[in-house]
């Protein structure tokens, strides 16, 4: 095995661990929708739901990292340039992580200046880690480009998924600078804010994962790299040409100007396109295979993936983007809904799907599969599903109640939170979330024992490291 | 259609239209988002009276800024408005007040929604009688402080050892805030003070 492959199975443990910190905080916070003054003043709802959304962010881009780090030899035929400093660099990364989470079960909070910023939490959404750790993150993804762009040169072969994974790290890297300054005004805060958040998780995190399922195609099922290529193009134009205008759908209320209403509602509407492309695309693909694989579990996360980011991501999405609805819909658990399901179908369908590619390859495996794979896929998918339905309830009734009868006013909020249907929702989401985190479980038992006795090492021998 | 070099150069001008297309857009939306752009008000609409009404023309509710009304019984210059403006940011921030309650729709949706929370008529109506409180900024900074012991429901905000500066702050982030133009958001938001 490369040793970037040995980094990248690191990676990949690091990344289910974070899944599971992610799951349990997940649970906590929606305990605290459903049981009041649950954890009150010892660890508040702002603290588990801050812990639960940035290990999802980390364990996505941990799981990323690992998939190209796992890739990037294969497709080039050599080991990683700067292998020493990536290995350095994720022990960094981990450390990094574990101390900002202490900060935020022990600290919480600092007061209103700049050492808040600087070592405690700066306190906007998703990019809530102190600069300190967000210079850490800049070191991180500047080695992980380092890795690949030198690489690349070395190999002196630049193939076209490679052409879009390194034009991609541009962006990857630049936007992640918002993180860092501290905005007065709230509409120019929220401006910027939403490039980080909107081309990051719709543009940049797409291109990525769209390369990283080229990859994995062409491993799982032997698709040519001519047709994975062309559709890797197609989606990068769809994605882009819909997704950068689409950004306009976060600038309907935040103070914008008004035409925003229009090109945010026509583009985004345009963006399950894709989405849609990528379904077309692994449908056919797997059907000329006739579903047969050495690797069910990858095949059935990888179409769980395309299923699933058209439906989470495209149709959901669509269903509140419209100016018309979102003026409802925006800013209750109907986004939450959406959220859930995109996040889950766009990128975490798709690091499973590697994860189990390359289990396959390091544990020397002919063949993977089995009884727990499956056990593990249904009661994830199912927790998921019943959660993203139990949140739409939810978030229904509090646009119903809320937003379109309530008129928005505190009174309005506390009458919705207060209503039956959202409350039924919400105790239908924990137990759904349950379910989730059993299917997180047997995961873990099947990703440690797959393969049992059948195990050999010399098959998992791709080169000496 | 059938070489991927025809894909490739769709997406590399699709990408470069688009991204062209969005900067223009968003030196535009800079200059109306400004403090005392098109859209957002100066951070000196504190010393004045804000209203939220439905404009037919528009057939969106829109904000109205009216004469002086003092916040806090002071008239703060544009030097001090600025400063406040800082310091409830910053109180904001290192808070986290965005993990449980949304600006604009945005953040979490554990608590309510405070884009024109300066408007709502709840701080009359509950928090002052329960406050004790004179004034509505005076019900506001009380409950800032010690939202433990005056709760209205289940719920409840945890103390986050807010001064009695961070909480005068925020409240004049609020006010401001609740002067900026959302194109209707929230729409037929019931206001006391919408004329």
């Amino acid at each position: 095995m490369y040793r970037s492959q040995q980094l990248a199975l690191k990676y990949f443990i690091a990344a289910i661990a974070l899944f599971g910190i992610m799951i349990v905080f997940g649970l906590l916070a929606s305990a605290q929708y459903v049981h009041m003054g649950f954890l009150f003043q010892v660890l508040d709802f702002s603290i588990t739901k801050t812990l639960h959304i940035d290990t999802m962010i980390l364990w996505l881009l941990m799981g990323f990292m690992g998939c190209i780090y796992w890739f990037l030899p294969q497709e080039l035929e050599r080991d990683v340039e700067g292998i020493k400093l990536a290995e350095i660099m994720f022990y960094i990364l981990c450390t990094a992580i574990a101390t900002v989470a202490a900060v935020f079960i022990f600290v919480q909070y600092g007061g209103s200046n700049e050492f808040s910023m600087w070592f405690i939490n700066q306190g906007r959404k998703y990019v809530e880690a102190p600069r300190w750790a967000a210079i850490g993150i800049v070191l991180v993804v500047l080695v992980f480009s380092y890795n690949i762009v030198a690489t690349a040169i070395k190999a002196k072969k630049i193939t076209g998924i490679m052409g879009v994974l390194m034009i991609d790290l541009v962006p990857l890297f630049a936007l992640y600078l918002i993180a860092f300054p501290r905005i007065t005004n709230m509409s120019v805060d929220l401006f910027w804010w939403w490039w980080l958040v909107h081309l990051w998780v719709e543009g940049t995190w797409e291109v990525l994962i769209g390369c990283i399922m080229a990859l994995a195609l062409m491993q799982l099922l032997g698709t040519a790299r001519r047709i994975v290529e062309t559709w890797l193009y197609i989606e990068v134009a769809l994605v882009l040409g819909t997704g950068i205008l689409g950004l306009g759908h976060h600038y309907f209320w935040i103070g914008t100007p008004e035409y925003w209403l229009a090109i945010g509602g026509l583009f985004s509407a345009l963006e399950p396109l894709p989405l849609l492309g990528m379904v077309v695309h692994a449908v056919y693909d797997a059907g000329t295979h006739h579903m047969k694989t050495t690797n069910k579990p990858a095949l059935y996360w990888m179409m769980a993936e395309a299923f699933g980011n058209f439906l989470g991501a495209g149709v959901f999405g669509f269903m509140m983007t419209l100016p018309q609805i979102n003026l409802f819909s925006h800013g209750t658990q109907w986004t939450v809904s959406h959220g859930h399901f995109a996040f889950w179908g766009a990128y975490a369908c798709g690091v499973l799907s590697v994860v189990y590619v390359a289990l396959q390859k390091a544990r020397g495996l002919e063949e993977m599969n089995g009884i727990r794979w499956k056990w593990s896929f249904g009661l994830l998918n199912f927790g998921m599903i019943g959660m993203v339905g139990a949140l739409l309830i939810s978030g229904i009734a509090q646009a119903f109640y809320e937003r379109a009868i309530g008129g928005s006013t505190i009174q309005a909020f506390i009458d919705a939170q207060s209503n039956l249907w959202f409350l039924q929702g919400m105790n239908a989401r924990l137990v759904f979330g349950v379910l989730f985190a059993i299917g997180y479980a047997v995961l873990v038992y099947d990703l440690l024992t797959i393969g049992g006795k059948h195990r050999t090492k010399q098959a998992a021998v791709l080169r000496p490291a | 259609m059938n070489h991927p070099a025809f894909w490739r150069a769709g997406a590399i001008s699709s990408t470069a239209v688009m991204a062209v297309v969005l900067i223009f857009l968003t030196i535009d939306s800079l200059s109306a988002i400004q403090a005392g752009g098109r859209n957002v008000p100066d951070y000196s609409v504190i010393n004045k009276a804000i209203g939220y009404q439905f404009d037919a023309k528009r057939a969106a509710s829109v904000p109205i800024i009216g004469g002086e009304e003092l916040l806090f019984g002071r008239k703060y210059s544009a030097a001090e408005a600025d400063r406040l403006m800082d310091h409830g940011k910053l109180a904001i921030q290192s808070r986290a007040c965005i993990n449980c309650h949304t600006f604009f729709g945005n953040g979490a949706y554990y608590a309510p929604d405070l884009t024109k929370a300066w408007l709502d008529p709840v701080w009359k109506q509950m928090w002052m009688p329960m406050t004790q409180s004179a004034t509505k900024e005076e019900a506001m900074v009380k409950f800032l402080m010690n939202p433990e012991k005056y709760p209205t429901w289940g719920r409840m905000m945890p103390n986050l050892k807010l001064t009695r500066e961070d909480s005068e702050a925020i409240v004049a982030y609020l006010k401001w805030m609740s002067a900026i133009d959302t194109n209707g958001f929230p729409s037929g938001f019931k206001t006391t003070e919408s004329k």
